[in-house]
């Protein structure tokens, strides 16, 4: 797989930075280099937020990119900084019930789930991060739903156990889902 | 294969602190370190430990240099504005010759400046983060795994030559996670504290922690006996990294988080023919400067990048005797450099 680049963004309180985690997790477990960078400051605190993660066969030199492989979107302010930069081939994943725009671009991958509504649809409203990654893995080869299952079964702290069956069916929704 | 964690930087400071023996943090919040604090807080109460969030930096550095006075293994971190606060602790434990460790979680100044990462205390850190005839061994980490390393290192280093040791970290180390390994930890073999100031009982005279002479001489003695320990730290201690230097046409010179930038665009750069070295110290005080000054003859030129305005350029130039031209890239400010910007300014330099 060589290295891959991947930023996640959105709003504060959406779980963009777990969601990073979780993928950063999954890659550590499966033994290859991660690291996890995250905005800190204001936008922590409310604005927009953002990380970026690069999963690597190799030694991780620079843990920033300008053009990652891959965008994970959850607002239209990140859409709007974001999404010129993903690299050529690079591929798009986006919360089309957050952001009304479409991508013109020819070069890249996209793929458009409501995240946010089909979360609320199924009474997981926390959950439409989760649900994105589910998209994400259905997208792109970066992990398997099984490996994913297996970061969060051992990434999981023991207060919150009672949450991984919900974690898994979010995961599962967003793998199935179909436009 | 022992166990990775995925750990920021700023807690794999503080759980690398406490898995040295430090039972003692003092510190005051600021972005990008507060992390240091938030996890003392929870993890020191569990090791029977102490963490005390200080009415200022000020307060928190003298809480140090109480601790150390007792033989205590301490630490206290700061940003770039409160480590100026603790400037002036900071000489005293120096004056006192007390061990203990620093971290600065470097972000844009001068003054309040930025909350993004930066390395613009270099000259701070390196030069004058005290008054007097002072110097710290400063340890300038560039990855998560590093960072718990080179804490482990700090306080042996500091107990070993009983100075303080600054970790020089910047907002994205702090910040970043990476996985990290524990049981890679090698400490030293330090010498039991016989000056603590723990109490005499009668059984021998007191000992007497005091940074203030007021007879000339003595205190001339005292600064010279003192610089003889840096001279022995300047040829047992230095750590540096390198890589494809000899024969090269450029080396470049990083360190911290701008190294691993460097390292993607050296990485690219040989791969489309450019024949580049790397180069990164370890150790900013003491400096690799024999190391460089044999580069020099090895190389044909030099690019220093760093997070700041080319505050270690007067080191390298210095290092290699300006045998060979040494140009300068950065970003300041909390801006950081891409690969691909460092990439251009290699190509600009040999043009």
């Amino acid at each position: 797989m060589g290295i891959t680049s991947i930023v996640a963004a959105g709003f504060g309180g959406q779980g963009i930075l777990f969601m990073g985690k979780q993928l950063a997790l999954a890659g550590m477990y499966l033994n290859k280099k991660v690291t996890w960078l995250p905005s800190y400051g204001p936008e922590s605190r409310g604005g927009t937020s953002n990380c970026t993660v690069i999963i690597s066969d190799d030694e991780i030199g620079s843990p920033v990119t300008p053009n990652p492989d891959i965008l994970i979107v959850m607002n239209l302010p990140s859409y709007i900084k974001f999404h010129g930069s993903i690299a050529k081939n690079g591929t798009l994943i986006c919360d089309s019930s957050l952001v009304s725009e479409r991508s013109s671009r020819e070069d890249i991958d996209k793929y458009y789930i409501p995240a946010t509504s089909v979360a609320y649809k199924n009474n997981m409203p926390k959950l439409a991060n989760v649900i994105m990654l589910g998209k994400l893995i259905a997208a792109t080869n970066i992990f398997t739903p099984d490996e994913l299952i297996m970061s969060m079964q051992k990434s999981i702290p023991s207060s919150k156990k009672d949450l991984l069956d919900l974690n898994i069916k979010a995961l599962d929704i967003g793998f199935n889902y179909k436009e | 294969m022992s166990e990775l964690v995925l750990m920021k930087g700023n807690e794999a400071i503080s759980e690398a602190a406490i898995k040295s023996g430090c039972r003692y943090y003092f510190g005051y919040p600021i972005t990008p370190q507060t992390e240091i604090a938030e996890y003392m807080s929870k993890r020191m109460p569990q090791v029977d430990g102490l963490c005390i969030q200080a009415e200022s930096e000020i307060a928190a550095i003298n809480m140090v240099l109480g601790a150390s006075s007792a033989g205590a293994r301490v630490l206290t971190s700061s940003s770039s504005p409160g480590v100026s606060l603790k400037g002036e602790g900071i000489s005293y434990l120096v004056g006192s010759d007390l061990p203990c460790v620093i971290v600065n979680v470097q972000r844009g100044g001068p003054g309040l400046g930025g909350i993004q990462p930066a390395q613009s205390d270099y000259y701070q850190a390196t030069k004058a983060m005290g008054h007097g005839d002072m110097r710290l061994i400063v340890l300038a980490p560039n990855s998560i795994q590093e960072i718990i390393e080179l804490t482990s290192l700090a306080f042996d280093l500091a107990d070993l030559y009983r100075t303080p040791v600054m970790i020089l970290a910047d907002g994205a180390l702090g910040q970043m996670m990476e996985p990290v390994d524990f049981d890679k930890l090698q400490p030293r073999e330090i010498p039991e504290k016989t000056w603590a100031a723990v109490g005499h009982q009668n059984k021998r005279e007191p000992n007497i922690i005091n940074s203030l002479y007021i007879e000339p001489k003595d205190l001339e003695d005292l600064v010279i006996e003192r610089y003889k320990k840096y001279d022995i730290i300047n040829e047992k201690e230095v750590k540096y990294e390198e890589e494809n230097i000899d024969g090269s046409d450029i080396v470049i010179v990083s360190y911290g988080i701008t190294s691993r930038i460097a390292k993607t665009a050296v990485d690219k750069l040989r791969k489309n023919g450019i024949n580049v070295g790397y180069f990164r110290p370890v150790t900013l005080s003491p400096f690799p400067a024999k190391r460089l000054g044999e580069i020099a003859d090895m190389t044909k030129r030099f690019l220093v990048t760093e997070l700041n305005m080319g505050q270690m350029v007067d080191d390298v130039k210095l290092a290699t005797k300006c045998k060979k031209p040494v140009d300068f890239y950065g970003r300041t400010g909390g801006m950081m450099p891409s690969p691909d910007e460092i990439y251009q300014a290699v190509l600009r330099t040999l043009k």
